[in-house]
């Protein structure tokens, strides 16, 4: 198992190497530095030295992979390549456009982040879980029916409707919570309730289909015949069999997204004014601060493999019949 | 010429989708084993329905790609000046819900201008009051006293039109169904009715119904009011929604159009020839997949705009900026989402590699392209149609969230994102501007439900595993309480 893990983070190494070649071109290669220069300082009448300065405030006044100038060590180190991308591994990001530091920021930035997705990701499971539960017990009737159409109808609803929606009835309409806005310590619960009870809306109908699915493939199969033919009554047979095993792939599925509740919502967070990360990244996104964008790429990257490698582990921890050799 | 015919990319890349579906039924139609899964499809309710919806909107986002610049009049007789503004044929059919600008917002069938205005009556002096719209109701004297009946009028004119007009399509497919089945007309109509024809044309038709009592009141109504109101500066905003409809339309299939041979040419390549061919594509999609998608999407078009701003001399009009700018987002969209069907197409090509038929087509020397081609793609087609159709409606989503990130569609180009960002600022105004909102909320949503509902049917009708597990996830039909099978 430990053997297991460990070639897994071996195999890591190269896709983080890949992600990194691949924002490294995309930044640097599809525009040069000085075109990024003269959009920043606007596009027109730019003189050569205003670009210079741009550029060597931000330390893109380097070679991009190879420096000639020096020797040694320096030939490579000395490099835009070197300074912006290789750097992340270690986690330095450098700094953003404003000066600030990206890795304190980031730090900073992940409480509000967690504070809304923990709640939308537990209470969301076990709501989804529960009503995809009833809907499953009703299988065949017309509560079954209009629980899928309700379903279908939720998921083809865009999120920012249900945000624009939410905060218009509870916060405009009813007074119930702040429009907008963040406050740590006890005063984070008021602003926090209605981004992540909006967040748990948005993905129910989905989510809740899928899971439904997951139920009715496992009541067909053979041993929950077994049990119903024991004389089980249809709840201890929906509780003690078919619950337990379905949870497997919903698990399974919900691990995969746990290391993403660190990145935040973007659209959710930059709606309630909540300064996560997923805030950070639309205000970097439209200053176009190019530095913590590629940072957030890399954190994802690195997320998206955790998730992976915690999805394995899970599989075998809820399935005994899965073994890693 | 009057008009100077403009091609754009996106618009390319429509015809040749057309071009290709229409190939594809034909030869469906020739074949009676690909038909036979169309017609599961042809007999779903829920996938007619979305079906006819569907129909509808395409039919206004293929007007709307049909571009030109109009001539100007100010040109030489010689050499003639046209407009840098590009038309589509689309703009000509609702003319004047194009033309008719007010100067601000103005709310559904408003007669007066949403913000107070300096007046100056004739023989007064100055006041500050609402004034009247240069459009909406302005051919009623006394907008107080005339408005309801104005608008009943209306209303009745555009329910008996629609109704005429309903008929007559109705009438057309009864005489159609009773042609080829030898039938008089009054057998058909009945037969429709009855729910005895295989496809439900009775349901099809009640949609039909619908759609045409809304597109004939909206006709009517905006013939002298806005019918959704206007928006900041004065545009109308039913004719926004209408005009979002083809970059929906386009973001939805030119992404999985762009990625398609990509995922299928790569999936196939890895699941066949395996060893190095499979390690190195695995590589390469689990490394895309890897990098969150809003943010590599993010990344993409944000080099792109400044590649666009650097180069300005690449683009005679506004509208073709705009529209490169569309196609590199699906064509990033398509990146981004081609991962997982090439990983579906892989798993599928391992397992059929092992099938006899194949490998008794390898040991009779059948060169692998031909391998490929002839026993391999057909048996993975049904994967690939299955995401294509799934892909859609989240697509359409994705566009409206990429373009309030702003990294959707050009600023300039119309479409349901950029409809919902410029509303959304204007959410906390007194009194409230909801109406930008609900036209893109409800255009959005019909598009994306009669979406999810053909997707649906598609998929139960298509999918092999489905069929043989009977987890169909939509029926229309309950079966009757208290059954215990669970699904079907």
């Amino acid at each position: 198992m430990i053997a297991y893990i460990l070639r897994r983070i071996a195999y890591a190494i190269p896709i983080l190497i890949g992600v990194n070649v691949v924002t490294f071109l995309l930044f640097f290669t599809v525009n040069t530095p000085d075109d990024v220069a003269r959009m920043h300082l606007g596009l027109k009448r730019v003189t050569p030295e205003a670009i210079a300065k741009w550029k060597a405030e931000r330390g893109y006044d380097k070679p991009l992979f190879f420096n000639t100038k020096l020797s040694g060590g320096g030939q490579l180190t000395d490099t835009i390549f070197y300074e912006k991308s290789v750097r992340m591994f270690a986690l330095d990001f450098g700094a953003a456009d404003d000066g600030r530091d990206i890795a304190r920021e980031i730090g900073a930035r992940m409480w509000p982040s967690l504070a809304v997705a923990v709640p939308v990701f537990a209470v969301g499971l076990l709501a989804y879980i529960a009503f995809a539960l009833v809907v499953a017990f009703f299988r065949a009737t017309y509560i079954d029916f209009w629980g899928v159409v309700m379903c279908v109808a939720m998921m083809s609803i865009s999120a920012m409707f249900y945000i624009i929606g939410g905060q218009y009835l509870v916060s405009k309409l009813w007074h119930l919570t702040p429009i907008s806005g963040f406050a740590g310590g006890a005063d984070a619960f008021k602003f926090v309730v209605l981004p992540a009870a909006i967040g748990i809306v948005g993905s129910f109908g989905a989510s809740t289909r899928l899971y439904r699915t997951f139920f009715l493939e496992e009541i067909n199969k053979d041993y929950v015949r077994t049990a119903r033919a024991k004389g089980l009554s249809e709840v201890t047979v929906l509780f003690k069999h078919v619950l337990k095993n379905a949870l497997i792939p919903i698990l399974t599925g919900a691990v995969v997204a746990i290391p993403f509740l660190f990145m935040g919502s973007l659209i959710t967070e930059s709606f309630f004014g909540i300064p996560g990360l997923g805030s950070y990244t639309i205000d970097a996104i439209n200053s176009q601060d190019f530095g913590v964008v590629r940072s957030m790429v890399f954190i994802g990257a690195v997320l998206y493999i955790v998730g992976l490698v915690l999805t394995d582990i899970s599989y075998t921890l809820v399935d005994p019949r899965i073994r890693f050799e | 010429m009057p008009f100077l015919p403009v091609v754009l990319f996106t618009d390319w890349l429509i015809g040749a989708l057309l071009a290709a579906v229409a190939v594809l039924v034909w030869y469906v139609r020739g074949h009676e084993h690909l038909a036979a899964p169309w017609q599961r499809v042809a007999r779903s309710k829920s996938g007619m329905v979305g079906l006819t919806v569907l129909a509808v909107y395409v039919v206004v986002g293929v007007l709307d790609s049909l571009h030109f610049r109009p001539r100007l009049e100010a040109g030489e007789p010689g050499r003639p000046v046209y407009a840098v503004e590009v038309l589509s044929l689309f703009d000509v059919i609702v003319g004047p819900l194009r033309a008719r600008a007010e100067k601000t917002y103005s709310a559904p069938f408003a007669t007066h201008l949403y913000a107070k205005e300096a007046l100056e009556p004739a023989g007064g002096r100055q006041v500050r009051d609402y004034p009247r719209l240069k459009y909406g109701g302005a051919h009623l004297a006394d907008p107080e006293a005339e408005f309801a009946g104005d608008v009943a009028k209306r209303v009745v004119a555009g329910v008996a039109a629609g109704a005429l007009g309903w008929l007559v399509l109705a009438a057309l497919l009864c005489a159609l169904l009773a042609r080829r089945h030898g039938a008089d007309l009054d057998r058909a109509w009945r037969a429709v009715w009855r729910g005895e024809t295989d496809v439900p044309w009775a349901v099809v038709l009640i949609v039909v119904l619908v759609l045409a009592q809304l597109a004939a009141l909206a006709t009517a109504l905006s013939g002298g009011y806005h019918v959704f109101g206007t928006d900041k500066v004065g545009q109308d905003v039913l004719y926004l929604a209408l005009k979002s409809v083809r970059t929906g339309l386009v973001i939805g299939t030119l992404t999985t159009l762009v990625m398609l041979p990509f995922a299928i040419a790569l999936g196939i390549a890895a699941g066949y020839f395996g060893g190095w061919a499979d390690d190195l594509i695995q590589y390469v999609y689990t490394t895309l997949n890897s990098i969150p998608g809003v943010l590599l999407i993010a990344a993409a078009v944000l080099m792109m705009q400044v590649y666009i701003d650097t180069r300005p001399e690449l683009f005679a009009t506004s509208a073709q900026r705009a529209d490169l700018r569309l196609l590199f987002l699906c064509v990033i969209l398509g990146v981004t989402s081609w991962t997982s069907l090439c990983r579906l197409l892989r798993g599928e090509t391992l397992k059929l590699k092992e099938l006899e038929y194949i490998q008794a087509a390898q040991a009779f020397g059948v060169p692998h392209p031909r391998v490929i081609s002839r026993h391999i793609l057909p048996n993975v087609m049904h994967i690939v149609l299955i995401s294509v159709v799934m892909e859609f409606s989240g697509l359409v989503l994705a566009e409206a969230v990429l373009s309030y990130v702003g990294v959707g569609v050009d600023p300039s180009m119309i479409s349901f994102g950029t409809m919902i960002n410029n509303a959304r600022l204007e959410m906390a105004r007194e009194p409230m501007v909801w109406w930008s909102l609900t036209a893109a909320f409800i255009f959005m949503f019909v598009l994306v439900l009669a979406a999810n509902l053909f997707a649906d049917a598609v998929r139960d009708a298509f999918d092999p595993r489905l069929a043989s597990l009977g987890a169909a996830p939509l029926r229309l039909k309950p079966l009757p309480a208290g059954r215990v099978q669970g699904a079907r």
